[in-house]
């Protein structure tokens, strides 16, 4: 199939790109990488009037590294991310995450921002926003705000963004000392949407769990690191409220969950030790 | 260039698209919602790029976008304006030449139809000039993005590898 008719236009600036948005209301969409999107639009399951391409933004292709917290703007493509000097180095969650995404063809042209703003409960990047604590950075005529990663995920493909907002960047922790962190991911073939995902950080608060591809949204939980933790993770995999869907059954995912989320968390304890290893020398 | 900017391109008429394809300035015109396979294939003529599934999965249509393999059926001939794009057709040398890559097609039967290989050839062509090193481990993960319905994969694996073995010999040589 073909797209239906619609407008485009190459913003030139963040002000123009907003300005577009606005004036387009529900009707107008940016297009980003457009790996989700023109698929969208062939199949016509997406209708939009105007398509506003932010690529061209100088603005908004940047990466900022503060110290504290990485800040990727909407026009970074997940290529650039994952081929940035030193990323294992200041954010590892991240660098584990990426080669996950799709294939490297997808990458080339598909953006960080973009995946967090699409939302699929399978995905690899809203999983590590969640895991890290992320927050979105949301941009209109009217506002500016930051929400959350668990604030801006709503739903299964739905979140917090009015039809008006643009995603300027998102932003995560860098790496802290004294953390440790894992990913895994379960899939058919390298390069498949994730039958579930696993992101886990240790610090001095304990081990953070994050479940993708199971529930609507990914979802994050603190559990202990003693005996306690199998009956923690037979009680998060029932709380995540397992689908049955043509590539796996719920019951399956929740014995991912026990089995594979056990394993993340306790390697993410194991990277937390070695690290702390290699910082006292 | 309006106030804010560029123009809105109008949905239902043709905007002229420039780009550089395989080192040539080339230009035609198309609407908002032309793909880029469509406008390579059909306005400009240029059929070595192939298309299959038209959503991303299979491959065919994988071309280099300044530099980078992608998917031609997922970018807007409008996205392309301004880019230097490169297809299959810019990879011989010279008519009566075939490249390193694929002459290692040829010899190790990388292909049976042909109907992937233009696609394939675009992901590894940017493989072994990214990474003249890569092993089997990153050849395969390159060509899980494609689909081939005819080799079963292992020759093309084969091919790749002779390739980035012969051209590292001649970087040495
Ligand atoms: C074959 C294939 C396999 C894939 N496999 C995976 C996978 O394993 N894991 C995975 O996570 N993804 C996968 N994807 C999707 C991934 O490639 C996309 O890059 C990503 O989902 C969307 O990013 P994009 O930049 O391409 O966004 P687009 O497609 O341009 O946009 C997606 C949506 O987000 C909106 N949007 C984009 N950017 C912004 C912004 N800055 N502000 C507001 N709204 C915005 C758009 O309006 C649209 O609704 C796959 C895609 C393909 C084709
Ligand atoms: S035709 Fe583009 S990936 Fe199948
Ligand atoms: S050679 Fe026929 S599909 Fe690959």
């Amino acid at each position: 199939m073909k797209p239906a008719r619609f407008a485009y236009l190459r913003a030139a600036t963040t002000e123009h790109a907003l300005e577009a948005l606005h004036q387009g209301g529900g009707e107008a969409r940016v297009i980003a990488g457009g790996q989700s999107l023109v698929p969208m639009l062939t199949m016509r399951l997406a209708r939009p009037a105007l398509l506003v391409d932010i690529m061209h933004v100088a603005a908004l292709s940047r990466t900022d590294d503060d110290g504290a917290r990485i800040t990727i703007g909407a026009a970074v493509r997940q290529r650039a991310l994952e081929t940035r000097d030193g990323l294992a180095q200041r954010q590892p969650l991240l660098a584990m995450a990426l080669p996950w995404v799709g294939h490297m063809q997808t990458r080339s042209r598909g953006t960080v921002c973009g995946s967090i703003a699409h939302a699929d409960p399978s995905a690899e990047l809203p999983l590590v926003l969640v895991a890290l604590g992320g927050q979105v950075h949301l941009l209109s005529r009217r506002r500016a705000r930051r929400l959350a990663a668990e604030e801006f995920l709503t739903g299964m493909m739905v979140t917090a963004r009015a039809e008006d907002e643009l995603i300027e960047a998102v932003s995560v922790p860098a790496i802290r000392p004294g953390t440790g962190y894992a990913f895994r991911e379960i899939s058919r073939r390298h390069g498949d949407f994730a039958i579930a995902a696993f992101a886990a950080v240790a610090d001095e608060r304990g081990v953070r769990l994050a479940v993708g591809g199971v529930a609507a949204i990914p979802m994050a939980r603190v559990l202990p690191t003693d005996q306690a933790l199998g009956d923690a993770l037979d009680a998060f995999a029932w709380d995540l409220d397992a689908r049955d869907d043509l590539h796996a059954s719920a019951r399956y995912r929740r014995e991912l969950v026990r089995r594979i989320g056990g394993d993340v968390a306790l390697e993410a304890l194991r990277d937390q030790q070695a690290r702390a290893v290699k910082e006292a020398v | 260039m309006s106030r804010h900017g560029p123009a809105v391109l109008d949905a239902g008429q043709r905007h002229p698209v420039r780009f550089t394809l395989n080192g040539r300035t080339v230009s035609g015109e198309a609407e908002p919602r032309m793909l880029l396979h469509d406008f390579l294939r059909h306005v400009l003529g240029a059929t070595g790029t192939h298309v299959g599934c038209e959503h991303g999965i299979c491959g065919a249509c994988t071309v280099q976008i300044d530099g980078a393999p992608a998917r031609a059926c997922l970018t807007l001939a409008v996205q392309a304006d301004g880019a230097e794009i490169r297809t299959v057709e810019g990879l011989a040398p010279a008519a009566d030449r075939l490249s390193v890559l694929q002459e290692a097609f040829r010899t190790h039967h990388g292909l049976q139809c042909g109907f992937c290989t233009p696609g394939i050839l675009m992901t590894l062509d940017a493989l072994l000039r990214e990474r003249p090193d890569c092993g089997e481990a990153e050849v395969r993960e390159a060509l899980s993005g494609h689909l081939c319905r005819c080799t079963g994969y292992a020759p093309i694996v084969k091919a790749a590898l002779a390739a980035a073995e012969a051209l590292r010999e001649t970087d040495h040589a």
